[in-house]
């Protein structure tokens, strides 16, 4: 365990944390359905700068977590989440060199997964909400992309 | 640096292969869903999960409340003196209308007990106040801050002062989810305070309209009826408003009208709501040592064991005597 492994793992951690916390802040009625998944978009950008550290595991416990706080039917956002962590794994030696506009359009492609998965399970677990705004964080989140890709390679620079 | 594996996690130490996590866990992910929807087998485990999740609920909740706090503790005088006069007000009027309801009630008691049906009138109620906290957007549900501590129980009714909210659909330790009656998944049997006619209303998933799918063409039933609880089903207390038809849509060639409602309890607005104890038909059961309830789906069964003064804590002291 080299120490800059130590740091990042707590990074990794407290920005997934932070995610999810922000997951369930209060926000005005018409915004609400705007609200990007931050938890997701922290778990795919330390997937794509630390393969090593953001495994799937968490990435799936982040996603139960998330099950618990929004009190849905647990294992939704869980299943959503590993998905997409696998994804981008697999994807992540292209993703990294993608140009930053790119790689948004890459994550927009993750973020509809991701949101199809928690549209078919809640279908099948019966709350189906069919309307197009639930569709809205997908783009929200590949519109924030860019910001966080920034914010994020500030902390991880100042870190290393 | 160059690795011709998509996998760059270090080669020694690096575990399962990645398709083989991915597998168990999308496994995991799905036996969860099941047997928690099917099977209804993981209350234990979500409340231990809950209880997890409390610190964070609680923690994005306090600045809110403080917020509200700092706000009334240094409320202006003249604020101050213009709720007063609009409270005394609204009291005296309400005396006037109790004085009206004290004999009227009492005659009714006294010809239900003649029939030996007193059940289903609300006697204590706890209030709670809803959390700041945003659950998913497109279902709704809220989360208030009493929980199993406070003797909550699954299928409990949940009232506002204009009328009926919701009920309880998630029992934790501190903190209890209630499913309001707007959501899509709840329906509520209703009567027509006007006509007697008896219905079900269904929410609609919007916070303003109820649906009442199972109205006949040539039933009696019209805009403006005020829709109150009848107490079937034994979740919610009888008598309370759910709702005023606002539409009622006759095509002569359907079975059904189409007709919406709107509820009366302010459901989108509301921060503080009562949750219900009504009494039992008959008497109060020994008082259980478990006041979870979580696990009773039937709530006419729990509400007993519920309602048993003893297991009453402290917190259950402002309770007061719902005026009827």
């Amino acid at each position: 365990m080299r120490p800059t492994n130590f740091t990042r793992r707590i990074l990794y951690w407290l920005s997934v944390a932070m995610g999810l916390v922000l997951a369930i802040v209060p926000l005005p009625e018409w915004l609400s359905p705007v609200r990007p998944d931050l938890a997701l978009l922290a778990v795919i950008y330390w997937i794509l700068t630390s393969p090593r550290i953001a495994g799937l595991g968490y990435a799936w416990l982040a996603g139960l977590f998330l099950d618990v706080l929004h009190g849905m039917t647990l294992g939704q956002h869980a299943l959503g989440f590993v998905l997409v962590a696998f994804l981008t794994h697999r994807a992540q030696l292209r993703m990294r060199m993608f140009p930053i506009l790119h790689q948004a359009g890459a994550v927009m492609v993750l973020l509809a997964v991701y949101h199809f998965v928690i549209f078919w399970t809640d279908g099948l677990t019966g709350h189906g909400y069919t309307g197009w705004n639930r569709w809205l964080p997908v783009l929200s989140g590949a519109l924030l992309w860019p910001l966080i890709v920034a914010a994020g390679d500030t902390l991880t620079r100042r870190s290393r | 640096m160059v690795e011709l594996s998509h996998d760059s996690r270090p080669i020694i130490g690096r575990g399962p292969p990645l398709g083989a996590t991915f597998l168990t866990l999308a496994l995991a992910s799905v036996a969860l869903m099941v047997a928690d929807k099917r099977y209804n087998q993981l209350e234990q485990v979500r409340e231990w999960l809950s209880a997890a999740a409390y610190p964070v609920q609680a923690a994005v909740d306090l600045p809110f409340r403080a917020w509200d706090w700092v706000t009334d503790s240094f409320a202006d005088r003249s604020r101050l003196r213009e709720e007063n006069l609009e409270l005394t007000a609204r009291l005296r009027l309400a005396n006037l209308q109790l004085q009206r309801f004290a004999a009227l009630e009492d005659e009714n008691r006294r010809l239900r007990d003649m029939r030996e049906n007193s059940a289903g009138v609300a006697d204590r109620v706890l209030v709670a106040s809803i959390m700041n906290v945003d659950l998913d957007p497109f279902r709704h549900r809220v989360l208030v801050d009493k929980g199993a501590r406070d003797g909550v129980f699954k299928g409990q009714a949940v009232l506002d002062a204009e009328g009926i909210f919701g009920q309880v659909s998630q029992v934790h330790a501190e903190t209890a989810e209630v499913i309001l009656i707007s959501d899509a998944e709840h329906a509520i049997p209703v009567q027509s305070n006007r006509s007697g006619l008896r219905t079900i209303a269904v929410g609609t998933g919007d916070s303003d309209r109820l649906s009442l799918p199972f109205v006949t063409v040539e039933s009696d039933l019209k805009a403006g009826d005020l829709l109150i609880s009848t107490g079937i089903g034994g979740v919610f207390p009888r008598g309370y408003p759910v709702a005023e038809v606002t539409r009622v849509d006759r095509t002569a060639a359907a079975t059904f009208a189409l007709v919406d409602a709107r509820p009366t309890a302010r459901l989108d607005r509301n921060r503080e709501v009562l949750l219900v104890w009504f009494t039992p038909p008959v008497a109060p059961l020994e008082p259980a040592a478990d006041a979870t309830g979580a696990t009773a789906a039937a709530p006419a069964a729990a509400e007993p064991v519920a309602a048993a003064p003893p297991a009453a804590e402290p917190a259950a002291q402002p309770a007061a005597e719902q005026p009827r």
